[in-house]
């Protein structure tokens, strides 16, 4: 990607700033390369300079100005993501593990767990309200990715990462300054276990575990191959163990073995007790 | 809902004003605590206000120090969006009264994930 023109690195950081308040600063022509060049060949244009000129002969918010917004800002994850899931944890999903499990370790697996924004939420949430339940969990986080699993094991988010999601109380709590950063404190971070992973391919090695997340995943995967790492997760969990899968995904027809349970507006799925 | 977004860049205010209009809501502006003190005074509590911390007049956290002592605004919701990313700093507003807190820069998911958190995401 050629060098970014003065022109234009200041027409994206005001438009930048004047619509998500984002202020990019100078010297950052790296990201805007790195984000951008990627918006600029799908839309077929040359370079970020055609792509500005792009920009600017649309109106402000079409597509094409939607799209270099996320790029620049935009995490697949975030923390409490859709709230629901975490919310069924807490009031009834550990309860229920408490009243049958009294002081037996708690595992749980977050399959493809990217950047870390979910187990990281878990461990807020049993932190919070079952803390002699978190000191005998862990968390397995795994992904196919080994780069953002690095960032599970560091646990440090920027701060348009901590902005997404995460209560203000939880965040002074839970997270203290890294430089311009936010790293999780070791209460949060010596309960994870990350493992790099390909979810397609048969695993061996991972214990029973009592609750399985495994949202917005599978809409990556054909249906065969949906089906085997079904069967897979299935026969990983505990007996009485849960999966979560994600609000819009679906494993009707692979279900074999698990029963359908509703917890407010999350569907999580059991294996016999 | 109805928002009174306070802060003494127009072009700030202008942003979250139609983040805030993307989301069905209605607002009014300040540009400072004093004046949104005074708007209050004139047109009733709002559903919450939306603050920054370093303004002239009246600060921010001035602000909300002012409105946690009036007991009519006890049900008013106040969110910090503030540059002042230190953690004593965010204490501190929580401390005094803030309900939730937003660090610039942000984005309009990261907008809407704090209104949807504090229970002010169904449209006016």
């Amino acid at each position: 990607m050629a060098d970014i023109k003065p022109d234009d690195y200041e027409w994206i950081r005001q438009f930048l700033y004047t619509q998500c308040a984002n202020d990019l600063g100078q010297g950052k022509e790296y990201l805007i390369s790195s984000r951008l060049g990627a918006v600029a060949r799908e839309a077929g244009l040359a370079d970020i300079s055609a792509l500005v000129t792009s920009l600017k002969a649309r109106p402000l918010g079409g597509p094409l100005h939607q799209k270099v917004m996320e790029a620049m800002t935009t995490n697949e994850t975030s923390f409490f993501r859709d709230g629901h899931p975490f919310a069924a944890l807490e009031k009834q999903i550990i309860p229920r593990f408490l009243s049958s499990n009294s002081g037996r370790p708690l595992r749980i697996w977050c399959a493809a767990s990217s950047t870390g924004q979910e187990p990281y939420t878990i461990a807020m949430v049993l932190r919070t309200n079952f803390p002699d339940v978190a000191n005998r969990a862990r968390i397995l986080c795994t992904d196919v990715n080994a780069t953002v699993l690095k960032r599970t094991t560091e646990g440090v988010y920027s701060q348009l990462e901590v902005n997404r999601g995460l209560p203000a109380q939880m965040l002074v709590r839970y997270f203290e300054r890294a430089g311009a950063n936010w790293r999780a404190k070791a209460e949060l971070r010596s309960m994870m276990d990350p493992r790099v992973m390909n979810l397609a391919v048969p695993w061996i090695g991972i214990q029973p575990q009592d609750i399985v997340f495994l949202r917005n995943v599978l809409i990556y995967f054909d249906a065969k191959t949906k089906r085997e790492i079904v069967t897979r997760i299935r026969n990983t969990l505990a007996p009485g163990g849960v999966l979560f899968i994600g609000g819009s995904e679906s494993i009707l027809g692979m279900d074999e073995g698990l029963s359908r349970e509703q917890f407010g507006m999350s569907t999580v799925y059991r294996r016999a007790a | 809902m109805r928002f009174l977004v306070i802060d003494d860049s127009r072009a700030i205010r202008s942003l979250i004003i139609r983040m805030l209009k993307e989301l069905g809501h209605q607002h009014a502006e300040a540009g400072n605590g004093r004046e949104a003190l005074d708007i209050i005074a004139n047109n009733g509590p709002f559903d919450a206000a939306l603050v920054d911390w370093n303004m002239p007049v009246m600060t921010g956290i001035q602000f909300v120090e002012a409105a946690r002592a009036k007991p009519e605004l006890a049900g008013m919701q106040i969110m910090m969006i503030t540059t002042e990313t230190e953690v004593e700093r965010i204490q501190q507003a929580l401390a005094l009264g803030a309900t939730e807190y937003l660090m610039k820069p942000f984005t309009r998911e990261a907008f809407a994930d704090k209104l949807a958190m504090m229970g002010l995401d169904k449209a006016a």
